[in-house]
């Protein structure tokens, strides 16, 4: 019992690394480039929830739905703004601008109001018991909903066109355009997506932890990106992969080792993991992304 | 020409900051003091008490026309400094009070973690600071030797002390001999308070069934409270800040966790209430003063502070409050308003009525002899319970 509780824990914090790894990889396999100021996204999607959830009293599904569709929308003014002047610049400037962009939305959010916020619940919230094991609907609800998205996001990347030109974007920069394909539109839609699966992230876990700050973002946007570089980074599948592997690693170190050494024994397993696989598990030694 | 352009605003920005610094040079009729807080960061709630005390002590004094030192009046100006939550910007607002604004003495910062690098630095420049909430016993204490620092004091107990009230209460009070404990190991006040915590209460018959710990920052507990749950404890101790007590008790509620829990003055703001809701009713924590059951001198420091700033006083402010009030009364005795003097007579106080308090200082330590009392969380307002003398 005590095993499959650990592994329910694993699977609700590894399906949100997941959600904001697919930000990630999705960014990188596109532009070849890591959009740090992605964990911040992922902290103002937590923000947007309080706001909606407190001040316009939204329920579930309409805060979910306009927490996604506000931080997509910046993300693509911030791809506009703050990287596409620098696209053909070295990757070194616009990884540091990606840098300034998290500090920026951090700051901001902060001279708003540096108190940490209370978000309401929006789901009432039950616990069915098995004996020991505790499940709430809660844990099911986050862990059902990023399994959805990311079966959507495959299906979009996989199966339509537009998912088409966004691998053959991250083929080639240079012979595609040629061919019709409108570059600047889909490298916009690729980031809509992957900051508003960050959101969706965001939201979801603003309520599983309900105490929001303006940092929130920094360390679970370093754990999101190491599941994305563990399953390959411009790998979707191995972003989501990745996610859920780090998730588990991390909740069953603490659970059968001293909690202190939790970080340690977790990042450990990883590095040797990267070590006999140093493009991740699903990534190709080639420079073909997604 | 551009190259001069730059060169020429770059030379007249270096020299008007010059200006500027021997501008602030001291006027001989005031006394300066520097405040350093947690105005952003991970506590910025705990930053305003202190803030918002430590204005409030300027002004009362202002108002009454200043501090008689010989036969003149001196009045009194703060300079307040925001420490950003940072261990590194706490030294360096320490240093920039006593080599450039020249302050007499220095209270703040408030979290041991941020007191302890800006103590040093106090302790070098051989400048009072009296930190009102760091409760970590090595922040008065001298890195190398580990006898007393000569220059910093504190207006709080302890958190040896706190831990032995904690640790009796559960066993005596409670009458519950089988606890758990989890703390943020990478914090200096939540680690030493666990550690002493756990030790008292093996001492005295009871026994310690889970010990875990997390990281500053961490959001999910789950695995760490799963553990907890096997170990079936009676009451788990949670001597962490406010801003994380929500999460965990909430997280433990989810999990299917029954057991009470109970905290330390870290859970002693009002945003615990905030960010928790009804979670934390019934709840017991130690802290340092209780603003129900009070002297005089606390009743009309909780009046003043609220037709003040709309809110009750929490501990920070509190014990801020009583920095200043523990200055106030070592510049008078000393009767001139220089450093070395203020120190010398802030280290023998013999009594000091606060607003938390009565307090005493003896030479050879930085600590006053003090008592704490334990609140219960009733109807989502702290309530007195129980005092603990040392």
């Amino acid at each position: 019992m005590y095993i499959f509780q650990q592994a329910l824990n694993g699977l609700q914090l590894g399906s949100i690394y997941a959600l904001i790894a697919l930000g990630y990889t999705m960014v990188y396999g596109i532009l070849t480039m890591i959009n740090f100021a992605h964990g911040d996204l992922f902290m103002v999607g937590a923000f947007f929830c309080f706001l909606l959830a407190v001040y316009l009293r939204l329920s579930f599904i309409p805060t979910l739905l306009l927490s996604i569709l506000g931080v997509s929308c910046l993300g693509v003014i911030i791809e506009r703004l703050a990287y596409k002047p620098l696209r053909n610049a070295p990757r070194v400037s616009a990884i540091i601008t990606a840098l300034g962009v998290g500090i920026f939305l951090e700051n901001f959010t902060l001279a708003l109001s540096p108190y940490s916020k209370a978000v309401p619940s929006l789901l009432d919230n039950t616990t069915w018991t098995l004996g020991s094991l505790s499940i709430s609907s809660l844990q099911i609800l986050i862990i059902l909903l990023s399994l959805i998205l990311m079966v959507i996001l495959d299906f979009i990347v996989q199966r339509t066109k537009t998912g088409m030109a966004m691998r053959a974007i991250s083929w080639d920069k240079t012979i595609v355009p040629l061919m019709g394909v409108p570059v600047n539109k889909i490298i916009s839609l690729t980031f809509a997506v992957g900051a508003g699966l960050g959101g969706a992230a965001g939201m979801m876990y603003s309520q599983a932890y309900p105490v929001i700050d303006p940092y929130m973002g920094i360390m679970v946007g370093w754990k999101a990106f190491i599941s994305a570089v563990i399953g390959g980074i411009g790998n979707i599948r191995g972003a989501m992969i990745g996610g859920f592997i780090l998730g588990a690693v991390e909740i069953m170190t603490a659970a059968f080792f001293p909690s202190t050494y939790r970080d340690f024994v977790a990042f450990t397993l990883l590095l040797i993991l990267l070590i006999v696989k140093p493009y991740g598990i699903l990534g190709k030694p080639h420079p073909q992304k997604m | 020409m551009k190259k001069w352009t730059v060169l020429f605003i770059a030379i007249t920005l270096f020299i008007s900051s010059v200006f500027l610094i021997s501008c602030s040079k001291t006027d001989p009729n005031t006394i300066k003091i520097g405040v350093i807080a947690e105005l952003t960061g991970d506590i910025p709630a705990v930053g305003a008490s202190c803030k918002n005390a430590a204005e409030m002590a300027a002004q009362e004094v202002n108002d009454a026309g200043g501090i008689q030192l010989g036969d003149k009046k001196y009045k009194v100006e703060l300079i307040i400094e925001d420490n950003a939550g940072k261990a590194d910007q706490s030294a360096s607002s320490a240093q920039k009070l006593i080599t450039q604004q020249k302050v007499t003495a220095i209270v703040g910062p408030n979290a041991s973690r941020y007191a302890l690098p800006a103590a040093e630095i106090a302790e070098s420049g051989k400048v009072v600071l009296i930190t009102p909430w760091s409760t970590a016993p090595k922040t008065t204490l001298d890195s190398r030797t580990g006898a007393s620092k000569k220059y910093v004091f504190r207006s709080c107990f302890i958190d040896p002390f706190q831990g032995r009230v904690l640790a009796k209460f559960v066993l005596e009070n409670l009458n519950l001999k089988k606890a758990a404990v989890l703390y943020d190991v990478a914090s200096e006040y939540n680690k030493g308070i666990a550690e002493i915590f756990k030790e008292v209460y093996e001492q005295n018959g009871g026994m310690v069934v889970a010990f875990e710990t997390y990281t500053t920052g961490d959001k999910d507990f789950s695995s760490q409270l799963t553990k907890i749950k096997k170990a079936e404890p009676d009451i788990i101790f949670l001597p962490n800040y406010y801003t994380e007590v929500p999460l965990q008790i909430q997280q433990a509620k989810r999990l299917g966790i029954a057991a009470p829990f109970i905290g330390s003055d870290s859970w002693g703001s009002e945003e615990l209430i905030k960010l928790s809701g009804k979670d934390c009713n019934d709840y017991y924590f130690s802290t340092h003063y209780a603003a129900d059951a009070s002297t005089e001198a606390t009743t009309k420091f909780i009046a003043g502070y609220k037709t003040k700033f709309g809110t009750t006083p929490d501990d920070v402010a509190a014990l801020t409050y009583d920095s200043f009030g523990l200055l106030w009364q070592a510049l008078k005795t000393a009767g001139k308003n220089d450093r070395q003097a203020v120190r010398d007579t802030l280290a023998k106080i013999p009594q000091y009525e606060g607003v938390t308090g009565n307090m005493q200082f003896k030479e050879g330590s930085g600590d006053p002899i003090k008592s704490a009392v334990i609140l219960k969380i009733k109807d989502g307002k702290f309530t007195w319970f129980a005092n603990a003398n040392p």
